[in-house]
């Protein structure tokens, strides 16, 4: 698919595809959660992210220009074509060789730390000078912000249970933090959504965030894993390996189906 | 034949039910934020609860489908987002309704703030015996709206409407 990409689309499409992958994610638990409340908090947690993506992306595609819709978005672009965070992207049930996953202190460490990073750009995008936008903002941080306080109290229960929960908490932290630097990596995007009043730059939620979660992390007795060099790169397109074979399961339906509809 | 008016379809559209919460009517709910004719055609603007809902289009299917039997002609649904739909809007005879169906109604207003301090609210009065001794089972329950409580007085499990 052909898309006609400029700063303000990809900077839409950062958020959109963050709350799509995610969303996708965390639907893999349906029906394997470790208890009943979990497998329900977590759908539906997907299905907040799954709306906030359908609106996001029914607004990227009408600013795109071409006529496209949220489902040919959603379904038609390839790998490179997306722009989320490389985080939402890990496996979150199935761990694989080189990645985390499996464990459910993965799940519920993944969704405090993207939940809190949302909350933050959510409040700051209500102030868009994109409508839209901003409209879709003003009721995106309201889910957040109950996303963020459950996953928050998953955190603490786990960090300050017993000593194999927090041993596993230790590990999941070890895992993810890396890829949080990506968070905050401003580049000529966020420049230019500063430039237009479209959004903060991500390097402007850092200071927040780091508080935040410093705070929940305190409680759960967990420390923050010191700061490595590497960057994902997921915003810029450039992906983990795992987000071809999540898109190849996700999109399979409508490439062969070109249209489908029920 | 003239055409029902605008004061008609506010009562048209007190009588269609939320299809996940069918103690509720969509005025009682407050997501009708307007009605306006223009000329014969009618605009119902429709604001939604929950970014995700699944029920949001079939209530614009059943706001259409009870405006036409009432004798409505042209009637265009659309979506307003801002201001975001809170649970202050639902109305104070929606929250008797919610009580009597065995729905606790949101306590107090919608949080305006954010604190990492996590405190619960501890004032969701049980809607069967009114206790106010209950606990949180669940912070999801059957529909985006809802968690699921426990009386610890009369010990019946029941839902509550989080406020947002």
């Amino acid at each position: 698919m052909e898309l006609r990409l400029t700063p303000q689309l990809q900077y839409l499409l950062r958020i959109a595809d963050t709350c799509l992958i995610h969303a996708q994610r965390l639907a893999e638990w349906c029906g394997h959660g470790p208890v009943l409340e979990e497998d329900i908090a977590l759908t539906n947690m997907a299905l907040d992210l799954l709306g906030q993506a359908r609106a996001l992306l029914t607004h990227a595609a009408a600013l795109e220009g071409q006529g496209l819709d949220e489902d040919q978005m959603a379904f038609l672009r390839d790998e490179r074509q997306f722009f989320n965070l490389t985080l939402a992207e890990q496996p979150m049930r199935r761990s694989s060789a080189h990645s985390p996953g499996g464990d459910f202190a993965d799940t519920v460490l993944r969704n405090f730390l993207l939940a809190c990073w949302l909350r933050l750009l959510w409040q700051r995008l209500a102030g868009s000078s994109d409508g839209e936008l901003a409209a879709i903002a003003g009721k995106a941080v309201k889910e957040a912000r109950y996303h963020e306080q459950h996953a928050g109290d998953w955190v603490i229960r786990l960090g300050d249970g017993t000593e194999e929960s927090a041993a596993r908490m230790r590990a999941a932290l070890a895992r993810a933090w890396p890829y949080t630097a990506e968070m905050f990596a401003s580049d000529a995007v966020d420049d230019s959504a500063v430039a237009s009043g479209l959004g903060p730059a991500r390097q402007a939620l850092q200071a927040d965030w780091q508080r935040d979660v410093g705070a929940v992390l305190q409680e759960a007795g967990l420390a923050a894993p010191a700061s490595t060099p590497f960057v994902s790169t997921g915003t810029r397109g450039l992906h983990s390996e795992h987000l071809g074979f999540m898109l190849a399961e996700m999109q399979m339906l409508q490439r062969s189906f070109p249209g489908g509809r029920w | 034949m003239t055409q029902p008016g605008v004061a008609q379809a506010w009562a048209v559209l007190d009588t269609v039910l939320d299809p996940e919460v069918p103690a509720l009517s969509l005025r009682d709910l407050g997501i009708v934020r307007d009605v306006v004719a223009h000329g014969d055609a009618l605009e119902v603007v429709l604001t939604p609860t929950y970014s995700g809902c699944p029920a949001t289009e079939v209530i614009t299917q059943n706001v259409r489908d009870a405006l036409a039997a009432a004798g409505f002609g042209e009637v265009t649904v659309t979506q307003r987002r801002a201001p975001a739909w809170t649970t202050d809007w639902i109305s104070d005879a929606g929250r008797e309704k919610l009580r009597a169906y065995g729905i606790a109604p949101p306590s107090g207003g919608a949080a305006v703030t954010t604190s990492t301090v996590r405190f619960r609210p501890r004032d969701v009065a049980c809607p069967r015996c009114g206790s106010a001794e209950t606990e949180r089972l669940s912070a999801f329950g059957s529909t985006a709206c809802k968690a699921l409580y426990r009386c610890l007085a009369c010990r019946e499990p029941f839902e509550y409407f989080k406020p947002i």
